[in-house]
């Protein structure tokens, strides 16, 4: 059997496992003396889902390291889970690009502020930027907090502040989402899940 | 979903309209092929535009963007002027025999109470018939004819109201030629046989409409009408949007409701005790599960996962440190308050509205009013560079605007531990790969920190009503990091004390400290801590049900009970003991979902009513209603109990059709539409062309444009139109043109093609312009325009979802 080192990882991503092909006799020719080897195998792999429409199919996201401590992973290879009940494997032209919208150039890296009137984002670091976030939620908060209504009856609303909440985020992020929200008592708050 | 994505196999016929399952839901829609090939079931589309839906369909028929009431009620009107309906269901677990209070009336477009000063309806009349109270045990029940033959029972009154759905009239008003309206009818008609179902699947073309809920309504009046409620293969099937819209819908993220769709308290619920008697109703039929009488139970252990030991039956369980809502908190009415000067800090968390809220101008003009603005998102989205000018697709002079804007990295799926929900309501875990890029952060890192901060503030400085703030519960080992798993358990809910049995108070069923096995557990008495009761039970004292990872399918329906935990219960096929006869045997035994042994409820599903409910006891499968049965008559609607045709508020029209002397019947009558905004409708003979928008195969939302692969594969922005309308304003395919609303324009590259047919509407053509709506000014697409610069600014009455489906519009060689 003929089979050029293109089509011999293409055999091999298919499911078998390369070495047990190459011992049926299968062996290709020139990619025996290749010295790299198939880089998923050495892979991490890792359950997740993809994040585009609400099949949620199953995606299997293969890193390079081991998750020990030193070893930073980075994202190689993103495909259908094959034992996901729904997807079965498959994933659609959307979810064929989950690397590129992982590794876009337009991730955002740090945080930015834009100042009032300007013209261009100016990097802050994370603690300057969430203490003037906080200071002007809480100033705008207290001036605007309304503790009773008109007949007297316990609000305790804070409407002149806004947030809409991704529905692509964990369940978990929805949820703390929510009960920040409310305990500062912010009512004006909607979801993507409206449109 | 009432059901889920594998399910789909199961249907003898799907039933796709208002969507495209084919390129919007591409991984899902290979169970409709499944049906197709396996079951040798038959797929029927019906859409404005061919889309690749139809392309595989055994029949398709085009429909006229905004007329799928006209459409639907024509079904109805066939169903039940054939005699093509399922009789002992439609007897039996619908309310079809009950007595409808006989002053309500229905007068040429408009329901009884209506106020058109505050364009909405006083729904008094549109009620039950009731018994005297009994004098000992003060129970009322609803009157029924189980002859359905009483005038005023809402099977007549279903009848009478649809009898003027006649084939010639919705041919004329959909545009779908009559043949093939009646070759579907009869095609849906079939599936009325106790062993036959269809499946419906719809999406944002039905939602994003000003009539959006009702037409969801007429499909779930059909679908009780044919018994396909309840059963393998059937249901009412919505195709949501992102991976996790159920989820976050599930956690209410909305002003007007508290996780698991508690309706927050409003400023006339002044104590907890009036909050609770609003909320939890009385059974409206003897022997009913009436499941929300259980509200006090979900709403306390609520306020307990929040307020921990802080709220106890000395302070009402807390109820005044909830805010009382005053009105409508949903994104137009946020944006309306913004665009009047009202609010001065937003955050947009993973959302984009400057793309995807209607009308773009109003949105940024809105924004910058704003004093600061926060920017939470993976990726560089439209919204944070509002106020920047990037040429004709975003006019703007920074030097005017005076927000601040911050914009935070977030990390994305990919980088972060937690669980989605799907469109079937399977919750599944998912695992962290790798980091994210640069100084991201979880979005749950962000909140908490943020949070801890204005904490630590009151703490130090004190400030307006700090006590919820300060006593908000938050047991985390990392307080600025919360994991999902702590968070999970939170929401699935413990015993904070001993549970007892309520039948045997000796019987420890949870000790203190404990997760609970569902929500069967909670209690109203403190004892119980539960964030979000609809998921109760999905982290038991077994582990996380959500990371569940066994694909096994023994029944061969596709239930898989052992992967992830479906809400509510790990139930996949919601209302299923209506997949049953009264005896409790399956109306098709060759899909049996569950079945009475005799002792109980069992078979391939958790039965979605109580275990050892005995048929004979009579009670029904609709549990979530105090009728226990399902509505054909639905008093709880914006607009009125039945579903009636109302065009769109920008239509090619000059009149509704069906009601051509009323002018008040033309649009919907209880939508809410804000100042300004009436004012800026087009009318026809200005912008004479229906518009449409939608999604591409390639692409999601504003989100791939981000993509490489993806950008390559659909660069660049386009609009499609029919050859014929190609041919009288001379566009040619590749030619640049000018697409006009009465709020903006856009400009794309022209698709003159065979999929958008012209349509003929009430003895005239109508054009169809069609604009998918992927582009925007960041990206790694060519530049764009933001579809949404056309769209009017009216939501449904209902859910106030914009209507982006059906529109008017001018189209010009650019």
């Amino acid at each position: 059997m003929q089979v050029s080192r293109r089509q011999f990882f293409k055999i091999c991503g298919a499911g078998m496992s390369g070495s047990s092909i190459a011992l049926m006799g299968f062996s290709p020719t020139s990619a025996l003396a290749e010295v790299r080897s198939y880089k998923l195998a050495h892979a991490t792999e890792t359950r997740n889902m993809c994040p585009y429409c609400s099949v949620s199919c199953g995606v299997l996201i293969y890193t390079t390291g081991d998750k020990s401590k030193n070893a930073k992973a980075d994202i190689i290879h993103i495909e259908g889970d094959p034992d996901n009940p729904v997807n079965r494997g498959t994933l659609c032209p959307k979810g064929s690009g989950l690397l590129d919208m992982v590794k876009s150039p337009n991730r955002l890296k740090y945080p930015e502020v834009r100042e009032p009137g300007t013209n261009e984002w100016k990097r802050i670091n994370w603690d300057d930027a969430l203490t003037r976030i906080a200071k002007h939620m809480k100033a705008d908060r207290d001036a605007n907090f309304i503790e009773k209504n008109a007949a007297g009856v316990t609000v305790n609303r804070w409407n002149t502040f806004g947030f809409l909440a991704s529905s692509a985020a964990n369940n978990e992020t929805g949820y703390i989402s929510h009960k920040v929200l409310r305990s500062l008592g912010a009512v004006a708050f909607d979801t993507q899940a409206r449109i | 979903m009432t059901n889920h994505w594998v399910d789909i196999k199961n249907a003898d016929l799907v039933l796709i309209m208002g969507g495209n399952a084919a390129e919007a839901h591409p991984c899902g829609f290979k169970w409709v092929i499944e049906a197709k090939k396996d079951r040798k079931a038959k797929l029927v589309t019906v859409d404005p535009r061919f889309t690749r839906s139809a392309s595989v369909s055994d029949f398709y028929a085009p429909i006229r963007a905004g007329a799928d009431i006209a459409f639907l009620g024509g079904v109805i009107n066939y169903l039940l002027t054939n005699d093509k309906i399922h009789h002992e269901y439609v007897k039996n677990y619908t309310n079809a025999g009950f007595l409808i209070n006989p002053d309500y009336k229905f007068e040429d477009g408009i329901f009884s109470g209506y106020n058109p000063e505050k364009r909405n309806y006083d729904k008094a009349t549109w009620g039950y018939q009731m018994t005297e109270a009994d004098k000992k045990t003060g129970d009322s029940w609803v009157k029924v004819d189980p002859t359905l033959q009483d005038p005023n029972c809402a099977f007549q009154l279903l009848k009478k109201h649809y009898s003027r759905y006649t084939p010639d009239l919705v041919s004329s008003v959909c545009g779908t030629p009559k043949d093939a309206f009646l070759k579907i009818c009869e095609m849906i008609a079939d599936t009325a046989a106790p062993d036959k179902t269809m499946t419906i699947l719809y999406a944002l073309g039905w939602t994003q409409h000003s009539v959006g809920s009702q037409n969801i309504r007429t499909m779930a009046i059909i679908q009780a009408l044919l018994g396909n409620m309840g059963m393998a293969g059937g249901g009412i099937n919505a195709l949501r949007g992102h991976a996790n819209v159920q989820g976050i819908t599930d956690m209410c993220l909305f002003g007007q409701n508290l996780p698991g769709y508690i309706a927050s308290p409003t400023e006339a619920d002044v104590d907890r005790k009036t909050f609770l008697e609003k909320r939890t109703p009385k059974p409206l039929r003897p022997n009913q599960m009436n499941f929300p009488q259980n509200f006090p139970k979900w709403f306390t252990s609520l306020q307990k996962a929040w307020y921990g030991n802080a709220a106890t039956d000395k302070n009402d369980f807390a109820y005044d440190w909830l805010p009382k809502i005053d009105g409508a908190y949903d994104t137009l009415a946020l944006f309306e308050k913004m665009h009047q000067g009202k609010m001065n800090g937003f955050v947009c968390q993973g959302f984009n509205p400057l793309a995807s809220v209607s009308n773009k101008k109003k949105v940024g003009d809105a924004l910058a009013k704003l004093k600061y603005l926060v920017i939470v998102d993976p990726l560089v989205t439209d919204t944070s560079e509002f106020w920047k000018n990037h040429g004709e697709f975003n006019e703007v002079d920074a030097s005017k605007i005076a927000t601040e804007v911050f914009r935070l990295p977030a990390d994305c799926f990919a980088e972060d531990t937690g669980s989605f929900t799907n469109s079937g309501r399977v919750i599944q875990w998912h695992w962290k790969a790798a980091d994210g890029p640069g100084e991201s952060k979880g979005d749950i890192e962000i909140i908490a920190t943020l949070f801890q901060k204005l904490k630590a503030m009151y703490a130090k400085d004190g400030g307006k009503f700090p006590d919820a703030i300060m006593n908000l519960t938050w047991a985390h080992r990392i307080p600025t990091k919360p994991s999902s798993a702590e968070l999970l358990m939170e929401i699935s809910g413990k015993a904070l004390a001993d549970v007892f049995d309520p039948k045997d108070k000796t019987k420890v069923i949870a000790k203190a400290g404990e997760q609970l096995a569902g929500f069967a557990q909670l209690r109203d008495d403190g004892s119980t801590s539960c964030g979000n009761w609809i998921y109760g039970g999905c982290w038991s004292q077994a582990g996380n049900l959500t990371a569940r990872r066994d694909n096994a399918d023994p029944s061969g329906l596709g239930q898989t009970l052992m992967w992830g935990f479906a809400w509510p219960a790990n139930r996949r096929i919601i209302y299923n003991r209506a997949s049953c006869d009264m005896a409790g045997k399956p109306w098709d035994p060759k899909r049996t979902v569950i079945r009475w042994t005799g002792t109980a409820w069992a078979g391939n599903d958790i039965p979605d009513m109580r275990p050892d409910a005995a048929p004979e006891e009579g009670v029904m499968p609709f549990i979530m209603t105090p009728e226990g049965v399902a509505r054909l008559f639905a008093p709880g609607m914006a607009e009125g109990p039945f579903s009636e045709h109302y065009e769109p508020f920008e239509t090619p029209l000059d009149k509704n059709p069906f009601h051509p002397g009323n002018p008040k019947a033309l649009n919907n009558p209880a939508a809410r539409v804000y100042k300004g905004d009436m004012e800026v409708f087009g009318k026809a003979k200005d912008f004479p062309y229906v518009c449409t928008t939608y999604r591409l195969v390639e692409h999601f939302h504003y989100w791939t444009k981000h993509a490489r692969i993806n950008a390559v594969l659909q660069p660049e922005q386009f609009v499609e139109i029919s050859e014929e309308l190609g041919k009288e304003k001379g566009i040619a395919n590749g030619d640049r043109v000018k697409v006009r609303s009465n709020r903006g324009f856009i400009k794309a590259v022209a698709v003159v093609t065979k999929r958008i047919p012209t349509l003929m509407v009430d003895g005239k053509k109508v054009h169809t312009v069609g604009i998918p709506i992927h582009w925007g000014f960041k990206g790694l697409t060519k530049p764009g325009f933001i579809t949404n610069t056309l769209t009017p600014y009216v939501g449904d009455a209902n859910s106030q979802t914009p209507e982006f489906k059906a529109f008017l519009v001018n189209i010009e060689k650019a």
